[in-house]
């Protein structure tokens, strides 16, 4: 089965709600079992929230829009997220080492356990950062 | 999200409801943290949590580490199994009181 799906989204923490239930609607056509599909909504949303906590660091509001766009070729899952925030240092992300319990820094771990790969691409003028996140499900 | 607070002796019990993600976690902490902070036992009831995110753990290690500054502490109560996963791939329940 092949899908693409996009959607923007105001960059808000408000919402994030909207990030899930998009994804959850995509996901609904996508045969596949429910643990896995609320793990893939968790990475979508800790993504999206990082756009909103680490791009748009310092900024109180905002009338930017981040995108979101959902592909599955075959079994080849995709998902881009662009914004235009602050530019990010892809050597600078760093999940904090599990042994250090202290609150923050998950949510990057949490997108590098459930997904294969998660990436910084340079390849559009239009906005400022496309991260890509894949996995074969 | 929404919540309850209900009291029984030194134990402060609160219902949490709905999702927790980072736009709610600041409201959460309004709520939880200054009854840890009075010292009281708090017990985290999430039965009602359909969703939890990073956010929604960093409140629980914050509420954790605060009872342990205020000699009390907060277990986590009837947690749901969609929480109970993101808990166990942050690999906190070891650390948290979970019952």
């Amino acid at each position: 089965m092949n899908i693409e799906e996009s959607k923007d989204f105001l960059v808000s923490t408000a919402s994030l709600k909207e990030v899930r239930t998009f994804s959850r609607g995509v996901f609904e056509k996508i045969n596949l079992p429910q643990d896995q599909k609320d793990e893939l909504v968790l990475a979508i949303a800790e993504a999206a929230q990082n756009i909103v906590k680490h791009a748009y660091r310092d900024i109180a509001e905002t009338s930017d829009r981040m995108e979101i766009k959902i592909s599955l070729k075959d079994s080849d899952l995709e998902i881009g997220f662009f914004d235009k925030g602050k530019a990010v240092i892809p050597e600078n992300i760093q999940h904090r080492k599990l042994d250090d319990i202290k609150p923050g820094g998950l949510g990057t771990f949490f997108i590098k356990q459930i997904m294969d790969a998660a990436v910084f691409k340079k390849d559009q003028k239009e906005w400022v950062n496309h991260l890509v996140l894949t996995k074969k499900i | 999200m929404s919540y309850k607070v209900t009291e029984e002796g030194n134990v402060s019990t609160v219902f949490l409801n709905g999702e927790i993600d980072m736009d709610v976690t600041e409201k959460a902490k309004e709520v939880i943290l200054p009854i840890v902070e009075s010292g009281k036992e708090v017990h985290l009831n999430l039965k009602d949590v359909s969703y939890m995110d990073s956010s929604g753990i960093s409140v629980l290690i914050e509420s954790h580490q605060k009872a342990l500054e205020h000699n009390t502490k907060v277990i986590v109560k009837e947690v749901s199994k969609s929480v109970l996963k993101v808990i166990m791939m942050a690999k906190l329940e070891q650390i948290l009181n979970l019952e």
